[in-house]
């Protein structure tokens, strides 16, 4: 390579500053030609580290594909890609008095739940929710007097794109806390009244189920499952809540089947419908508790940070021993309104009115108080509630509650 | 009636066609963004400030070292993912001059939250930029029961306006 002098003697120059070759240290100066050596080595070694680096790019870049790979195949939650992990739980602290001056002061894990689901394929997948509830069982129920149960197990089949099919253990499409009850998710330490005396949520059963979801925002559900087998005697005598089997050995002489409409095509606007018949809700012929239907509606209207929700669910119960016991229409309704004054904390009042069938199921009942979530998936929550008995002031609750809860 | 019901049910198992999930491949996404001559692929790492606002934006770190993007003029497309409940959704998202020009479910693979993926739903994100404190400038009307799932959206959405803002596509002049 030839280059004018002028330009070697800068080059020259350039090196000498940058090798540190000019300095104050002793000893013979190298000649031009030594140092034009030394320019041409760290000319070769300059290309080799070029050529080093694009490598060590192409390495990277062939790491990050593997590395991406496999967190694409690893799945969500603690899973494997097919199999997926996850859970809520809830703790609660009530400070209640009752009109006859009993107090209620306790601690309790209300529930702790784990989700195992398992992708089969893209087209058929498994879904189940185990729960323990009040800290778990012993023989004698002391003390430990909770439940083990196994709330859904069902498989999904995809049919289409907008309908799919299902078989197994699965919550019953009604209300609005039957399906979605992750703490985080509503307001209030306890679960609305309604939703546990009319609508005896959390309900499920065993049976199949056929979902389609469309386009214009309707989505409609029908199930035909194992029904209620509601006592006639006893102190539950006719309580709808007291009839849940929960397939453990479910009676199906009479099957049940639950039907709704509902429509979420507007943003922020759910409105639903469930319809629920069962032929004989005793199970037993002949003993004065005959058809069931319960009808269920509700509307929830979200706008920015306000929420509004209402319900309304009715039980027609047909029966000699049913209307004598003044049981054949059991019903209730709430509206709730909640307001988020930011991101991590909102406040909510609430109003129930509960006709059931016990002297203790028929109430109004006012709830107010706040959510703080310091984390999207876990809540802490504080209300008043203020519970006036229909018939019996000792049954009067007033009070405060305290609770943690979380998903994942 | 319950037999009539029961049978219905029935009968409607065997019948099965395309499997629900895949609404639309990425890169047909991305051509059609494009108008079927997509450019060449950028990658951006997510390392040191970058990779902590990504976690900040998604509450957890970002599952990838780096995410590609297609960008031309002030646009830029992203295919991102996220999971609502328990599956990732996919999601299309193309930012036009710091705004959201377009937000697309491609893949949903949950039980619940389906409403995610139709317009009426992602129409609400049309033209939403982002605030100074990477929170979106208009509130999204959410969907009882489908509370991840929109969660998800949002926060995939909040992320691809932000990633934006570190190419060199969102200085562009129009």
């Amino acid at each position: 390579m030839k280059y004018p002098v002028l330009l070697r003697q800068s080059i020259v120059l350039t090196a000498l500053t940058t090798t540190g070759l000019v300095h104050a240290a002793a000893g013979p100066a190298p000649t031009i030609e030594e140092l034009w050596t030394v320019i041409q080595a760290q000319q070769k070694q300059l290309e080799a580290l070029k050529a080093k680096a694009q490598q060590t790019e192409e390495k990277v870049e062939a790491t990050g594909e593997i590395l991406e790979q496999q967190v694409a195949s690893s799945g969500g939650h603690g899973g494997s890609g097919k199999t997926t992990i996850g859970g809520y739980g809830e703790l609660h602290y009530n400070n209640l008095e009752a009109g006859d001056g009993t107090d209620t002061k306790e601690i309790d894990l209300h529930r702790f739940v784990v989700y195992f689901g398992h992708e089969f394929n893209e087209r058929t997948r498994f879904v189940s929710e185990l729960e323990v509830e009040h800290g778990g069982v012993e023989a004698d129920g002391s003390p430990l007097d909770g439940e083990v149960e196994v709330e859904q197990a069902y498989v999904e089949f995809d049919i289409n794109d907008e309908v799919s099919a299902k078989g197994g253990v699965f919550l019953l499409p009604v209300g609005i806390i039957n399906e979605t009850h992750e703490p985080p998710t509503f307001y209030g330490v306890e679960r609305n009244p309604v939703e546990s005396v009319i609508v005896p949520a959390t309900w499920w059963a065993g049976g199949a189920a056929v979902t389609g979801n469309f386009a214009n925002g309707l989505s409609a559900d029908l199930a035909l499952h194992s029904g209620l087998q509601i006592p006639t005697t006893g102190s539950s005598a006719f309580r709808i809540r007291s009839g849940r089997q929960k397939i453990s050995n479910a009676n199906a002489n009479d099957l049940a089947m639950t039907g709704r409409l509902k429509y979420t095509g507007i943003p922020g606007l759910e409105l639903s419908g469930s319809v629920h018949y069962q032929n004989d809700i005793s199970q037993v012929s002949g003993d004065g508790a005959d058809e069931a239907t319960l009808l269920e509606a509700h509307a929830i209207w979200n706008r920015g940070p306000f929420t509004a929700k209402a319900l309304y669910a009715s039980w027609d119960i047909d029966g000699d021993a049913v209307e004598a016991a003044d049981a054949d229409k059991q019903d209730g309704y709430y509206v709730e309104g909640s307001y988020k004054l930011t991101k991590e904390f909102g406040v909510f009042a609430r109003f129930n009115d509960v006709d059931g069938v016990r002297v203790q199921d028929e109430f109004d009942q006012v709830d107010v108080g706040f959510n703080w979530w310091p984390h999207e998936d876990v809540v802490i929550k504080v209300d008043y509630m203020d519970r006036e008995n229909d018939n019996d002031s000792d049954r009067d609750v007033d009070g405060f509650n305290v609770g943690i809860g979380y998903q994942f | 009636m319950i037999r009539i019901l029961g049978l219905l049910l029935i009968s409607l198992l065997p019948i099965t066609s395309s499997a629900r999930g895949v609404y639309q491949e990425p890169t047909a996404f991305i051509n059609e963004v494009f108008a079927g001559k997509p450019p060449a692929v950028s990658r951006l790492w997510l390392t040191g400030t970058l990779k902590e606002d990504a976690s900040e934006i998604l509450g957890h770190p970002p599952a990838s070292l780096r995410l590609r993007y297609w960008g031309q003029a002030r646009r830029t497309a992203w295919v991102l993912e996220e999971i609502g409940k328990e599956k990732p959704i996919t999601v299309g998202i193309v930012i036009n001059a710091n705004r959201i020009e377009r937000i697309k479910v491609l893949i949903f693979r949950e039980s619940r939250g389906w409403e995610v993926r139709h317009d009426f739903f992602t129409a609400q994100f049309s033209n939403i930029g982002l605030q100074a404190d990477r929170d979106l400038d208009k509130p999204i009307d959410g969907i009882s029961g489908a509370t991840l799932s929109v969660r998800a959206l949002k926060k995939l959405s909040r992320l691809a306006l932000y990633l934006h803002q570190h190419t060199p596509f969102a200085h562009d002049a129009p």
